[in-house]
């Protein structure tokens, strides 16, 4: 089956087996392996991407389903200012170690600040509770996203 | 690699479940783990899957006077984001799974995956949900607790699909919802428990209560909540014991991975008994 769908704000389309899970398109074919493959069950949120804004576990999405769908993957994300203002405080808190994760928790944050510019700690443990870090111990990524919702007052 | 169809509406897939008997998939969160192989290889399906995630005519919240119809393929997070829907409902669904999950997950996918530990499913039966199944010369309509009558066991037909659930809409001014699991998110239910209540003038008019992932399918005894109807907090008081009693002999869980009989069956006992004399006692007054 042929499947479009828009990558990273390009059009694009591959000819493939619709049940593939749509990380290893996203990996294998189009080589974006900032989308990382954890537990390949949805447990662990390494291969979150965005699909109209919102973060999706492509390990567990066939191709076939995201069929012109909107994707975005850290790759794409990272051109943005809103991925400069979660870098620098990322960074700023200690929010990054092995950065496996990473790519994950940057998407999730983004998701959540998108619908709600100035979330509460609650909001933010929420909003990152199906990502994994085996490092931080996520106080860091936590306050690595207020800091970002403070300095990158505006963005969202 | 087995046949896939994406057809461009409602209609050409009810004409594919005819044809095909394929397997629909909406979201897929619970299929594509179930059906997964080795990492980089497709899931393994053994009949044909139909995609139905993206279909318009199954994904609409329609409210009327008397109900709200929801879509069968309605994102969890939509259904949180949508006005008509009714609050005892979403605090369940802001509990399933995780915010990437429920962007994705179906409410229809959760009631046809029939988990005992379907945590969708304990509101849903205290809410008389029905679901309504669709095939390309017959509609029908049941109530969910026909329609599950197992673990992962429905009577839907193999060129049938779930098309909606329509809830009653009635108001309660009760409502009480506990799931446990090991961690706060993302956790399968060792058991649930959801009561739903209505009070007026000091006493109850109407109690729904039901038990998740203690026995084959969601618990629901509407003779024991028959008991409690007319009641006042003191009658309650003294039903305690019985009540207590006559739900002890109908919840039997199992032993498994993630919890034990012992545990389930005094947790959802102690539940019960905190709904009824902390929460509606107290309310009542």
């Amino acid at each position: 089956m042929k499947i479009n769908f828009i990558l990273n704000g390009k059009n694009v389309w591959v000819e493939t087996d619709p049940l593939r899970r749509l990380l290893d398109v996203l990996r294998e074919d189009f080589g974006l392996t900032g989308v990382k493959e954890g537990c390949g069950e949805g447990e662990c949120g390494a291969c979150t991407v965005l699909i109209y804004g919102k973060i999706a576990f492509s390990c567990i999405i066939p191709v076939g389903a995201a069929d012109h769908a909107e994707i975005r993957t850290i790759e794409g994300y990272r051109k943005t200012e809103r991925y400069k203002a979660l870098q620098d405080a990322f960074a700023e808190a200690g929010g990054v170690q092995c950065g496996f994760c990473t790519p994950g928790f940057v998407l999730a944050a983004e998701s959540l600040l998108r619908e709600d510019a100035r979330p509460d700690e609650a909001a933010i443990r929420e909003a990152i509770s199906g990502n994994l870090c085996r490092c931080t111990g996520y106080n860091m990524i936590v306050e690595g996203i207020k800091i970002a919702s403070l300095k990158g007052k505006g963005l969202w | 690699m087995v046949t896939t169809y994406r057809p461009p509406d409602f209609q050409s897939a009810l004409t594919i479940m005819r044809e095909n008997r394929a397997i629909p998939l909406a979201g897929g969160t619970d299929l594509m783990v179930s059906r997964r192989r080795w990492s980089g290889l497709s899931p393994f399906f053994a009949k044909p899957v139909l995609f139905i995630g993206h279909l318009e005519e199954i994904k609409r919240v329609e409210p009327d006077i008397t109900n709200i119809k929801i879509g069968s393929a309605c994102s969890l997070t939509s259904l949180l984001e949508h006005r008509e829907i009714p609050e005892v409902l979403k605090i369940v669904i802001s509990q399933m799974a995780t915010p990437a999950i429920r962007n994705i997950g179906t409410l229809g996918g959760n009631i046809c995956n029939a988990s005992p530990a379907g945590d969708a499913l304990p509101v849903l039966y205290a809410l008389d949900a029905s679901v309504v199944l669709q095939r390309k010369a017959e509609i029908r309509t049941l109530p969910i607790e026909k329609f599950i009558t197992g673990p992962g066991e429905t009577v839907l037909k193999d060129d049938e699909l779930l098309t909606s659930i329509i809830i009653p809409k009635k108001s309660y001014n009760v409502g009480f919802y506990r799931k446990v699991g090991t961690r706060q998110a993302n956790s399968l239910s060792k058991l649930s428990f959801q009561g739903l209540a209505r009070i007026e003038e000091g006493k109850i008019s109407d109690i729904r209560i039901s038990f998740g992932a203690v026995a084959l399918t969601v618990i629901r005894s509407r003779e024991i909540e028959e008991l409690l109807i007319e009641k006042s907090g003191k009658e309650i008081e003294k039903l305690i014991s019985e009540v207590n009693r006559l739900y002890s002999a109908v919840i039997k869980p199992i032993d498994d991975q993630r919890s034990n009989i012992r545990y389930r069956k005094t947790i959802s006992l102690k539940l019960l008994r905190y709904f009824l004399r902390t929460v509606l006692i107290s309310k009542i007054g």
